[in-house]
């Protein structure tokens, strides 16, 4: 459950940029390449949350498709998994999109 | 100890110098955030990037308070990174080869480094960093085959991560020239996120396994430049085909290289042995590239 870390890691940078103030929405971009299982932060994130500024903050993640480039054929395309060839049966490939672990935003209560 | 995030005693990550006896607990900043309520000196609230102030119309509602979006785009590794990158740059400074060694519990990891460690000592010093969720076993192998080594104990934790490795070495002081192991926790998925701040990741599959291990868990095949294929003194007796697995392996990461060996019989260790020599031999070379 590496997981958890990357939740505790980022229930850490949100706090800090908050600076005390609450918290009400997380944005996040998950690459589908990256190893970590968007689901299990889901899962994770409210029982790190407990006790932050981030408590009962609603979590958005929007997952990054993957995007290989051939270093046979040169062409770009759609990677599902780490194993999948290019069309052209090349597994030598770049991955240049969908390795993304990005906290994006998040929204807060308006300072009075 | 933390009330917040449920990280009681028993989660702590510990570390204990096997040379001393000396255990620490690791204060681990990076995942908490425990300090939220203190202040940090500066007023402006808008002083994060550039953001985007709307208030979505409702503050006239009387009902929900303005709300506003603050864009961060920050890597959610980026202090994991960033730590591995300093214990990089000290490996590098004092010639030390550092191996992240990875594999599923029970692959051989602590077998193959008690032979090495036997076997290379009048040749090469080598330090190594213990990493297991509990007990100091591991450790105490080592250090009985005649190595410095800590024990890492992560707790809850299911690998180890940057500041983990640079707390470790504090206490391991390893020597100039020297190699550095860093045995990671038993698992094929957690570990290969996290850059220790290693020279190469090695990872160990043992013939007792399945020969499509590499298919299963391919971020870790993919993450590592070297593969060791473990116990083969038993392959007579498995199914598990090397050739399948090599190939499975080659599928995931072209550029993976690959040693058979038993760590029992010593078949293949001097192949194992080279390439040490030839890892620390470039990292010799490189120290001032």
């Amino acid at each position: 459950m590496h997981e958890l870390s990357v939740t505790q890691n980022i229930v850490a940078i949100v706090s800090e940029a908050a600076k005390g103030r609450r918290v009400t929405r997380v944005t996040l971009e998950v690459g589908k390449l990256s190893g970590v299982m968007a689901d299990a932060v889901a899962f994770c994130f409210d029982v790190v949350a407990q006790g932050t500024v981030l408590e009962g903050a609603s979590l958005e993640i929007l997952e990054i498709d993957g995007l290989g480039r051939c270093e046979t054929c040169g062409l770009e395309f759609e990677a599902e998994t780490l194993f999948a060839p290019c069309p052209c049966g090349s597994m030598r490939w770049k991955r240049i999109r969908g390795e993304e672990l990005i906290v994006k935003s998040m929204e807060m209560v308006e300072a009075a | 100890m933390c009330g917040h995030c449920g990280c009681g005693e028993e989660a702590a990550t510990t570390v204990l110098n096997l040379q001393t006896g000396k255990q620490a607990t690791m204060e681990r900043g990076a995942g908490h955030a425990h300090d939220y309520v203190h202040e940090h000196g500066h007023d402006d609230p808008h002083g994060h990037g550039h953001e985007h102030g709307h208030d979505h119309g409702h503050a006239d509602s009387g009902g929900t308070p303005a709300r506003e979006l603050v864009e961060l785009e920050t890597r959610i590794l980026a202090k994991n990174d960033a730590i591995a990158e300093k214990n990089r740059a000290w490996f590098k400074g004092r010639e030390i080869l550092a191996l992240n060694l990875m594999s599923s519990p029970g692959a051989g990891k602590t077998t193959l480094l008690e032979r090495t460690i036997r076997e290379l000592k009048d040749e090469i010093r080598l330090f190594v960093v213990e990493g297991d969720q509990a007990t100091a076993n591991d450790g105490k192998r080592i250090r009985a085959a005649g190595a410095a080594a800590v024990q890492v104990n992560t707790g809850s934790g299911c690998h180890l991560e940057a500041d983990m490795v640079a707390r470790g070495l504090q206490e391991l002081k390893p020597a100039p020239g020297s190699v550095v192991m860093i045995e990671n926790v038993g698992n094929l998925v957690c570990p290969a996120l996290f850059d220790l701040g290693e020279q190469a990741k090695v990872v160990i599959l043992s013939v007792a396994e399945g020969d499509d291990k590499p298919l299963k868990y391919p971020h870790m095949f993919r993450a590592a430049q070297m593969m060791i294929l473990s116990k083969m003194d038993l392959a007579p007796h498995v199914d598990f085909d090397p050739e399948r697995a090599i190939a499975n392996a080659l599928r995931i990461n072209p550029s993976i290289s690959t040693i058979r060996l038993s760590a029992r019989t010593g078949e293949g260790l001097d192949h194992w042995y080279d390439w040490l020599r030839g890892e620390l031999a470039r990292v010799h070379d490189r120290a001032f590239a």
